[in-house]
């Protein structure tokens, strides 16, 4: 297996945009100059807000509060057909990239990757993405205060996920190739 | 609904301290507040320079007309989604960039695009501390994560020595256009619910 498409992409990106520009005879540099200013300065805008909430997510993290979620999650878990061992992964998913990274490979390692357990875990991890952290750092960023309905969309996405993971893994089988 | 953030910030930290003190994790608790700070400084480090790379690449981009391209080709995408913008404006180039990027599997490309289209949109925005629907839109299509190919994920089956490592990738994107659709439909139905604004 190779995974070159990733290796390419950034490359070919680059390519098009500096072809664009010289086709439109852009002063390539200057105007690169210009732009990359602007991403120094607004990064630098964000990052109080930055650090403030990724020491609040890593205190959440290193509390316990998570486990002790879980096992108030782990009832109506079982109801929808969400199998025990995945619980912890689905419930750290939104929250931490590397912490669910973790439990994936940990979950692959007990049960393999093309078990029921490893199929619906790896959909879980694949279809969603850090939903609190990605939120955090685009909110934040601007300093918004109130992002009224987004949260509650964006769980409900999630929440769909794992309900079609289960079941395309249980009742479907889709697993070509 | 006032201020949400103030609020849930407070409440973040107030529940890990009652937890871990509760559990017996003072100890993890207090490395995880250091061990948090200099996380973030290293993303933000690792951010500005990706933020400066792409922000210049990206107004290499508009200058020769690249983004207006693009923009075109999604515009009835665009107008569907965030109505509040022009298709030709600043704040949907951005945006395509970062659903482009995002589609590709580029988190690190795709992140400073989606932070440059927040600032764009804000511009604009009336009240500065409160999303607008186009804004809140945005935020929930980037958390939906629809991706062509999940290089990470196939190549951490891989190492677990799955059949078939790439296998699961037509079921990731049904899913991922079921979760889609279902996070853009609720945010179209809840944006009119939640009016308030700070």
């Amino acid at each position: 297996m190779n995974a070159n498409i990733g290796v390419w992409a950034i490359p070919i990106i680059i390519f098009i945009i500096i072809i664009s520009g010289l086709l439109k005879d852009v002063p390539l540099f200057d105007v690169f100059i210009k732009g990359a200013k602007e991403g120094l300065e607004s990064t630098l805008l964000i990052a109080p807000s930055l650090i403030g909430l990724i020491v609040a997510v890593s205190m959440l993290k290193a509390s316990g509060a998570l486990d002790i979620f879980t096992s108030f999650i782990s009832p109506l878990a079982n109801k929808i057909g969400l199998p025990p061992e995945i619980v912890p992964l689905a419930i750290l998913r939104p929250i931490s990239g590397s912490g669910s990274i973790a439990l994936l490979d940990n979950l692959f390692r007990v049960y393999g990757p093309d078990s029921q357990v490893g199929k619906i875990a790896s959909i879980i991890m694949g279809a969603t993405e850090t939903t609190f952290y990605t939120a955090a750092v685009y909110l934040g960023s601007i300093g918004i205060k109130n992002s009224r309905h987004t949260i509650a969309s964006a769980l409900t996405a999630d929440f769909t996920t794992i309900i079609v993971a289960i079941v395309i893994v249980k009742f479907l089988n889709v697993y070509a190739f | 609904m006032i201020c949400l953030l103030n609020y849930i910030w407070s409440f973040m930290m107030l529940i890990s301290i009652f937890c871990a003190a509760t559990t017996g994790r003072m100890e993890i608790l207090s490395n995880s507040i250091l061990s948090g700070a200099e996380e973030a400084v290293s993303l933000i480090i690792s951010m500005l320079g990706m933020m400066s790379l792409w922000g210049g690449l990206m107004k290499i981009a508009e200058s020769g007309g690249l983004t207006l391209f693009l923009s075109r080709i999604f515009a009835p995408i665009l107008r569907f989604l965030f109505p509040q913008y022009d298709v030709n404006s600043p704040a949907s180039n951005a945006i395509c960039m970062n659903i482009i990027a995002n589609f590709l599997g580029l988190g690190n490309a795709a992140t400073p695009f989606g932070v440059m289209a927040m600032r764009e949109m804000n511009k604009t925005n009336k009240n500065k501390s409160t999303v607008n629907n186009s804004m809140a839109m945005f935020v929930v299509i980037n958390t939906a994560s629809l991706q062509l190919i999940p290089t990470f994920l196939c190549v951490l089956r891989q190492k677990h020595n799955s059949q078939s490592p790439f296998g699961i990738i037509p079921a990731l994107w049904i899913t991922s256009v079921a979760a889609l659709l279902v996070g853009v439909s609720t945010a179209k139905i809840l944006e009119k619910v939640f009016k308030n604004e700070c």
